[in-house]
């Protein structure tokens, strides 16, 4: 089953179509998204209405473009500064993870190594229940005994950033110590050796090599962050993050606004994954 | 020769250096120094000790005990990045990050140096080896030897005391390493910088150096020229080690003014000179030494006839290498193989399998060395 | 000394965010968890230690049942998106060589960076009774009238296949691409036929991929919560749907954090079994 095996000619036929089939399985709910988006009706089914640029750039109600529609682009705001927060803060801890893992020796590494990776296993929902079941806990603590309320450890942009930070670092920690294991310490010390301080070499040696990866992480971050869902849920304040806006206009049954908003995002997730590719792939 | 105690000026020296990982000891209580403007190297096979001297030697590793000088004084606790030499890695370790250009210029910026006479500094460095205008070239764009120049002019920028090498033409293929033995010679007297050397090749240390230290098990066995190593080994395992040799074990039966004579169990008895610190005496057990191309091949008897040493026996192999050609012997009586030169006249360019030959070679060129504890083991040819 | 005094602060300063976030984001948030799903309120403010948030879930039909169907769908769906995964992948690795490859391969990763919200609604649009799928049959005459396909089993199926697609196909192409042609060569020169050849070397060497594929699909198939309920309406019936009323509709926290842990309990089970089964490790199946 591999080309220099011959195969009779019906089986390569069949397998060729079913592999042609799963890619039109792949591609056609994000096909069909990004068609209505330009449907002529307030409803992103058929039948076909005619080409409009109105989901865009309409500005009144009932026909409200995505550009004008201040509510959803407030959530797009929100997510984009959860998402820059979690990117930030898990990137550096991924890095001081990744050094942590590759470069030193302490006892019990490897039972911290299990824990680090925890968070991939345990379900969205239930990482999103448990920081909201702790945080109220703290919170209810301190306004019994020190009379203070402590909002932000309410439901609020500052759980969902704690929460998607719980398990988007393992993932920036992997993806960079995996880059760090293929480091050769030796450039580290031919830099030592060139006249660097050991935190000099680190700055000026280490953390180049470790570009790509730290790049991509930080790209994984953002995605995962702008687009999760699970937990984000359990923990959203009165700010909405775009998924859980999207939800809500889902649930309701909407206009190919919806559409239009997808395919930009869309758009804008593809290009940063391909550029996460490519970054980590370029110098590999 | 003993260049610890030589009073010329030393760019490094090391001082009873010891260093024990748990209870190995690696390198034990090792003195030597290395003149300005050498090129020394360390000879040893793999795990020897050469690399923890190194490694000691550019901040690396702590010595257990002992000290470490260079241009006099000590560089104790002194960090790698504050000594005034450089090291290049076995893998070379350029920065595949930067270009060639950034790479000669990172030890310069962080000297502080401004950004004119760098890249002044590194234009220079990069014509004299060869590459003018390759700055901006990536690292992977160079050949294997252009990347070892680039390696070793990035330290020589820095005009250090002394060069650390770190068997740099290890991973190098068979010809371009034949080559850049010739091509760091010469970088050495052109950059007019101190050499250390480390290698497990005896024919890049002995192409290569003024002098060399040839190492075993931690300890030094023999400081010297190259010249000196392979016609004087003070130990049988220099002997054994610089060069080839062909050995037999044995005991001394007689000891006079000129030598010794030696028979092996299998019968045979030599004529040799004692060549180890150690006195020989009648009964003590004895390893001999005696190099391929002092052994004179000849078709009849009497060629060989006023060597001290006299033997026969039947050709088993030829081994043609050019001028290198070499003959495997096998012994009349004792059985044992000899590895012979065959000189390069001619006069033996049809020496057939099976062919009986004649062999002989003077007393002064078998050296004997006491064999410790009778053990007959170890490096043969 | 200076350089192992200097070496163990740097220890301290690489360990102290690894633990500030494992302590207070993991471990700590899980503890309270399980001490929460073990009180019961018996007045207000006021609580007991009792098992009766888990008594409750085993009498209630309602409870354990969604519980076990969550759990079977998600078994299912893990078995099916490997079989569709699996010769898929198997074309990319072994099949393909050069840009076409590495194109189909970027393929099949693109689509997942989107949303999974957005993805949902893409097969909303064409499942729908209004959507296209019902209009393309009406219009070849296969069907007579609108045909409604979500909110039933086989369109949360589909959704949660989909979803889970490339979790198994990364895993699977990065082990299968690792198999040697040769290896498959010998298979048949020594007699072997194309069934024989994936029993015996194509599926043992795939195994590690399978095993990683497997958990993380059945682990994201489990804690789902859009997919089922957008594709499946009021009767999809899944358990993270049941946790999330019982937290934010009906405020009822002491038995929402006890189906937590129950649906943590049957994920850790699950993958533990697996990784028993197929002996490998955590830290190899997902590092």
């Amino acid at each position: 089953m591999i080309p220099s095996i011959p195969q009779p000619r019906s089986f390569r036929t069949i397998y060729g179509a079913y592999v042609v089939l799963f890619f039109i399985y792949l591609i056609s709910p994000l096909v069909v998204v990004a068609i209505f988006a330009f449907n002529d009706s307030m409803f992103p089914s058929l039948p076909w209405g005619g080409f409009t640029l109105d989901w865009f750039l309409n500005s009144t109600e009932p026909r409200l473009g995505l550009f004008h529609d201040s509510r959803l682009l407030d959530s797009i705001w929100t997510s984009f500064y959860i998402a820059c927060w979690v990117m930030t803060l898990s990137v550096a801890v991924g890095i001081s993870n990744a050094f942590l893992f590759e470069r030193k020796s302490f006892p019990l590494k490897n039972l911290l190594y299990m824990l680090m990776l925890l968070p991939l296993v345990i379900p969205g929902v239930i990482l999103g229940i448990s920081i909201l079941v702790f945080s109220s806990t703290i919170a209810n603590w301190v306004e019994l005994n020190l009379g203070l309320n402590l909002e932000f450890l309410r439901p609020s942009s500052f759980l969902v950033i704690l929460g998607q930070f719980s398990f988007i670092s393992t993932i920036t920690t992997l993806i960079i110590a995996a880059r760090l294991r293929k480091f050769d310490t030796s450039l580290e010390e031919a830099a030592q050796s060139l006249g660097a301080g050991k935190m000099v070499a680190v700055w000026t040696v280490t953390i180049p090599y470790l570009k790509p990866a730290i790049i991509g992480a930080a790209i994984v971050a953002f995605l995962m962050s702008f687009e999760n869902f699970n937990t984000t849920l359990m923990l959203v304040g009165s700010d909405q993050p775009l998924t859980i806006a999207m939800y809500g206009r889902l649930r309701e049954g909407s206009t190919p606004e919806l559409n239009a908003l997808s395919l930009l995002l869309m758009a804008a997730s593809g290009t940063l994954a391909l550029l996460s590719v490519f970054v980590q792939r370029d110098r590999k | 020769m003993d260049l610890a105690k030589n009073n010329k000026s030393f760019d490094l020296e090391c001082r009873d250096l010891r260093c024990n990982f748990g209870s190995f000891v690696a390198v034990d209580n090792v003195s030597f120094g290395v003149p300005e403007g050498d090129f020394f190297s360390i000879l040893g096979p793999s795990g020897c000790g050469k690399t923890t001297i190194l490694r000691m030697m550019a901040g690396f590793l702590e010595p257990t005990s002992g000290d470490i000088l260079i241009k006099g004084k000590s560089v104790l606790n002194v960090p790698p990045n504050k000594r005034p030499v450089n090291m290049v890695f076995q893998h070379l370790a350029l920065f595949p990050m930067m270009n060639v250009a950034e790479n000669i210029a990172y030890g310069l910026i962080r000297q502080g140096v401004n950004k004119s006479d760098v890249s002044a500094k590194v234009n220079s460095a990069l014509e004299r080896i060869g590459l003018p205008g390759s700055g901006e070239k990536n690292i992977k764009q160079l050949s294997g030897g252009q990347q070892q120049r680039v390696a070793i002019a990035r330290c020589l920028v820095l005009e250090p005391a002394a060069l650390l090498l770190d068997e740099p033409l290890g991973a190098l293929d068979l010809k371009l390493r034949e080559h850049m033995k010739v091509e760091l010679k010469k970088m050495q007297s052109q950059f007019d910088t101190t050499f250390v050397y480390i290698t497990h090749d005896q024919s890049e240390a002995l192409v290569m150096s003024n002098h060399v230290a040839v190492m075993n098990e931690g300890r030094f066995e023999q400081i010297g020229t190259p010249q000196d190593l392979y016609y004087n080994p003070n130990t049988a395992f220099v002997a054994g080690f610089v060069g080839e040799s062909n050995r037999w074990h044995g005991r001394v039966d007689e000891v006079d003014a000129t030598g010794i004579r030696v028979s092996t169990a299998e019968g045979v008895s030599f004529l040799a000179v004692p060549a180890g610190k150690e006195r020989l005496a009648v009964g003590d057990a004895v390893d001999i030494f005696v190099r391929p191309e002092s052994v004179v091949i000849a078709h009849d008897e009497t060629r060989a006839h006023e060597m001290d040493n006299r033997l026969s026996g039947n050709v088993i192999s030829v081994l043609f290498n050019g001028a290198n050609s070499r003959a495997l012997v096998r012994e009349g009586r004792s059985g044992g193989e000899l590895d012979v030169a065959l000189p390069q006249t001619g006069e033996f360019s049809n020496l057939a399998v099976g062919q009986k030959v004649f062999l002989g070679w003077d007393q002064a060129q078998a050296k004997a060395f006491a064999c410790p504890s009778g053990n007959n083991q170890g490096q043969g040819t | 000394m200076n350089t192992s005094n200097a070496a163990r602060l740097g220890l301290i300063l690489l360990l102290a965010p690894l633990l500030v976030w494992l302590l207070a984001l993991v471990i700590l948030p899980h503890i309270d968890m399980l001490l929460i799903s073990l009180r019961e309120r018996v007045a207000p403010q006021v609580y007991e230690r009792s098992f009766a948030n888990y008594a409750e879930f085993f009498t209630e039909p309602l409870y354990w049942r969604t519980f076990a169907r969550t759990a079977i769908m998600s078994i299912s769906a893990t078995a099916l998106t490997l079989l569709i995964a699996f010769p898929v992948s198997y074309y990319i690795a072994k099949m393909l060589r050069g840009r076409l490859k590495g194109f189909l391969f970027l393929l099949c990763l693109v689509p997942f960076w989107v949303s999974e919200l957005v993805r949902t609604f893409g097969w909303m649009i064409l499942l729908r009774e209004s959507g296209v799928i019902s209009n393309v049959l009406q219009w070849t005459g296969l069907a007579d009238g609108p045909v409604e396909m979500l909110y039933n089993d086989a369109t949360i199926m589909v959704g949660l296949v989909y979803t889970s697609m490339l979790f198994m196909v990364v895993p699977l192409v990065t082990t299968l691409d690792s198999l040697e042609d040769s290896l498959v060569e010998a298979g048949y020169d020594l007699g072997g036929n194309g069934l024989t050849v994936l029993r015996t070397i194509i599926i043992p060497h795939a195994m590690p991929g399978i095993v990683s594929g497997c958990i993380v699909v059945f682990m994201l198939t489990l804690g789902n919560y859009l997919t089922p309920i957008l594709l499946g309406g009021k009767s999809s019936m899944w358990f993270t749907a049941q946790i999330y009323t019982q937290f934010i509709t009906r405020f009822n926290w002491e038995l929402g954090a006890a189906f937590g842990f129950l649906l943590l309990a049957l994920s850790s089970a699950i993958v533990w079994t697996g990784l028993k089964l197929s002996r490998q490790t955590l830290s190899e199946s997902m590092g």
